[in-house]
């Protein structure tokens, strides 16, 4: 009876594995703001039908998704936080970066606005009254590419948040989704990028306070990973991938997304 | 109950080619548990056949004794020699204890187990059965049976194993008349088929009926051993008259 | 409130409808932590039996380490699967990152240590009663485990449980190894992570209504099945 329990068992093991990816497929290592957003399932269906390629999307944090495409996890790198792109290609991991798309950040906050920042048009500054006020702001505080911008902005404002950590400045280390169900259910304030504001199901009264500064302009880069560092990688299939996105063709197909009537990511790949 | 064919043959037709395990010569047997000394010193003689009863008061170390001589207890002190056998005799006897002790299957499952287990002829299970007039009852849960049901099939079970000797540790205790009476019956089948039996009994009357000798224990030692028309009659150690008598034994 | 009112009725709706999607999210989920715990029960259970029935030097501390690992948080096995079967990692050439199977191997690594703690003291306890019965029979270790094994089926059916219980419900493990990837390694659990990371939480709830009835029914299941051996005098 055990032989034949461990053989049902092996069986199982291996129905199962059958199942994995078919030999045309590659993975995208990329961010959860793309995937929440529903960008993929608007963009996917259009390539697979066109190239018979099958993409697979793990949508983690930028620098998670960095360090998965480092482990030779990925086929393509499509992430928003140029610096950390740049040296991912200088140390050989991609073979070329190339700018996507963009939309950018917003700052939302409940309808009350405890600081006072609603319809500022400069972040930093916006920032330094919410840290002035030591009102209530909620960080991804998980080295995401939102992160990695917030972070950078308020170096400019040269307050250091983390100073209030744990009492006004809160970093939920988690992605974008959970940060704004976190920040929402405390009242903080909140740097979300536009794109996964808008598909966000659960925005109770907050609205957009801070946006339109040019400082907000959030850049999205798609690289395939680099084949003579990853020899698993698929890399016929992965430029079919990116070449496709920045196309004539892709490019329109991004922009034509669009979630309660308003587009949602912003294609501005260099066309020559 | 019928008589079986296939059934515990006598001990010099089965099939072990090892020398005889009788006779049994016990000395100096001792057990003890921290300061108590429950088998104090025992000796003891069992010839090559016969129904051996084993009775004695509460606490004089009946069980132990069994356990002891079949090997599932080590003692503390002392020989116990099973015809100058050095390897595993506990494998060529079977003991029946008295809550017999049955597997969470079917009554035929429940042999079928140990026929296996044991690399016997798993066809054997039919006949077994038949001869403790369990047959009606082998699809039945084993542990929904009566106490004298579950008695017959442990019995039955230790048959299977075909026992050169075969212990019974007061397997009618608490049972029905019928039952008991069932039971006396195959051991005294096996007992004609030559298998050697040592029998724990608290019952007079039934040691008067089975026994071709008896050992009467005391305090953790042989007593008396007497063949039966000698013990019945005049018990010569004033423990077994008392108690042979009701009287308490302390 | 509002979102559990129509959290159980989109739940509602998403089974009356037979939606595709859900077939194939509960379906994989349903695969993939039966096969780990089928993988689990066939390791986990002789080893249980072994430790149940075994004296040896050390055998406390083996006992500590097995109840303790009852408590691996599924993340650090994620954590650890992930970095074996990374492509840069020892078994990386196998390529089965961000597949079924590696979900299937974490979740056995995460729920074998439950079945075989579990099992141990179901085990250790039935072998109380049997131990001398199966001296006298002189069994050898092996079948007494297969006995053990067999006689306390319908308990360890309710130990087996347990790690179906944990391996179906957790987020952790699978989210890091299967990478929640659509059509593919998305399970219950990491849908119901992605739609509350969307904030679509009466999706998400919905979700986790249609785990929480497919938990009841597994359960009643056994204990129906339990509860007819326990009119037989099988437990």
């Amino acid at each position: 009876m055990f032989k034949h329990f461990i053989g049902a068992s092996v069986a199982a093991l291996f129905l199962a594995g059958g199942a994995q990816a078919q030999d045309q497929s590659i993975i995208v290592q990329s961010t959860t703001s793309t995937a929440n957003s529903g960008l993929y399932d608007h963009l996917l269906p259009v390539f697979q039908d066109k190239t018979g390629i099958q993409v697979n999307v793990v949508a983690v944090g930028t620098g998670q998704a960095i360090k998965n495409a480092q482990n030779c996890d990925g086929d393509v790198l499509l992430v928003h936080a140029k610096p950390a792109e740049e040296k991912f290609v200088a140390s050989g991991y991609g073979t070329e970066r190339t700018d996507l798309m963009y939309n950018d950040f917003v700052i939302v906050g409940p309808a009350g606005d405890p600081a006072g920042v609603g319809g500022m048009k400069d972040v930093q500054e916006a920032l330094s009254k919410i840290a002035g006020e030591k009102a209530l702001f909620a960080s991804r505080g998980d080295d995401s590419g939102t992160h990695k911008k917030e972070r950078a902005l308020w170096a400019d404002t040269g307050v250091d948040p983390t100073g209030g950590s744990g009492e006004w400045y809160r970093e939920t280390g988690s992605g974008m989704g959970a940060t704004l169900n976190a920040g929402i259910g405390m009242g903080a304030y909140v740097m979300t990028d536009r794109a996964t504001w808008i598909s966000f199901g659960n925005k109770q009264d907050y609205e957009i306070l801070v946006e339109g500064d040019e400082d907000l302009f959030n850049q999205y880069g798609v690289i395939p990973v680099n084949p003579e560092k990853c020899p698993s990688v698929n890399i016929e299939a992965a430029q079919t991938f990116s070449d496709w996105l920045l196309s004539e063709e892709g490019q329109q197909t991004i922009g034509a997304y669009k979630v309660d009537g308003q587009q949602l990511f912003f294609p501005n790949a260099p066309q020559d | 109950m019928s008589d079986a064919v296939s059934l515990p043959r006598s001990a010099a037709a089965l099939p072990e080619t090892d020398a005889p395990l009788l006779p049994l010569r016990v000395r100096g047997l001792t057990l003890g548990f921290g300061d108590e000394t429950v088998i104090d010193g025992l000796d003891l003689d069992l010839g090559p056949s016969g129904c051996t009863m084993v009775m004695g008061p509460n606490g004089s170390g009946k069980s132990l004794l069994l356990k002891l001589l079949h090997g599932l207890i080590r003692p503390s002190g002392g020989h116990i020699d099973w015809g100058g056998q050095a390897g595993d005799v506990t494998r060529r006897q079977a003991l029946v204890f008295q809550a017999p002790v049955l597997l969470r299957r079917s009554v035929a499952a429940n042999l079928d187990f140990v026929l296996r287990a044991r690399g016997k002829d798993r066809r054997r299970r039919v006949d077994l059965l038949e001869h403790v007039g369990l047959s009606h009852k082998a699809a039945q849960p084993a542990r929904l049976l009566s106490g004298g049901e579950a008695q017959r099939l442990a019995l039955a079970r230790a048959l299977a194993t075909d026992p050169e000797v075969l212990f019974l540790d007061e397997p009618t205790a608490s049972l029905d008349p019928a039952s008991v009476l069932a039971i006396e019956h195959i051991v005294s089948e096996a007992r004609a088929r030559g298998v050697r039996i040592v029998f724990v009994t608290h019952d007079v009357g039934q040691a008067r009926r089975m026994a071709d000798d008896v050992v009467f224990l005391h305090r953790g030692r042989v007593a008396e051993h007497a063949p039966a028309g000698d013990f019945f009659p005049v018990p010569q150690c004033q423990a077994a008259r008392d108690y042979l008598d009701g009287r308490i034994v302390v | 409130m509002q979102d559990l009112a129509s959290a159980t009725s989109l739940a509602l709706q998403l089974v009356l409808s037979g939606d595709a999607d859900l077939v194939e999210i509960v379906g994989l989920s349903l695969r993939v932590s039966l096969s780990a715990t089928a993988l689990a029960c066939a390791i986990g259970l002789p080893l249980g039996a072994l430790v149940a029935i075994s004296r040896f030097p050390g055998r406390g501390a083996v006992l500590i380490v097995m109840n303790a690992l009852m408590g691996l948080p599924p993340v650090v096995v994620g954590l650890l699967v992930y970095l074996h079967l990374s492509r840069s990692g020892p078994l990386g050439f196998l390529g089965l990152l961000y597949t079924p199977t590696a979900m299937i191997i974490a979740q056995t690594i995460l729920i074998t240590p439950i079945v075989a703690a579990l099992s141990r003291q179901v085990l250790e306890d039935l072998h109380a009663e049997y131990a001398e019965q199966f001296r006298s029979l002189c069994l050898s270790r092996w079948q007494s485990v297969q006995a053990l094994l067999w006689d306390a089926r319908y308990s360890l059916l309710t130990v087996g449980l347990a790690g179906f219980g944990r391996a179906v419900a957790e987020v952790g493990a699978v989210i890091i190894v299967g990478g929640n990837i659509d059509h593919l390694t998305r399970v219950m659990t990491t849908a119901i992570a992605l739609e509350t990371s969307k904030g679509d939480l009466a999706l998400a709830l919905a979700l986790g209504i249609v785990l929480l009835v497919i938990a009841l029914g597994v359960n009643a299941l056994v204990q129906g099945l339990r509860m007819t051996a326990a009119r037989q005098a099988y437990v």
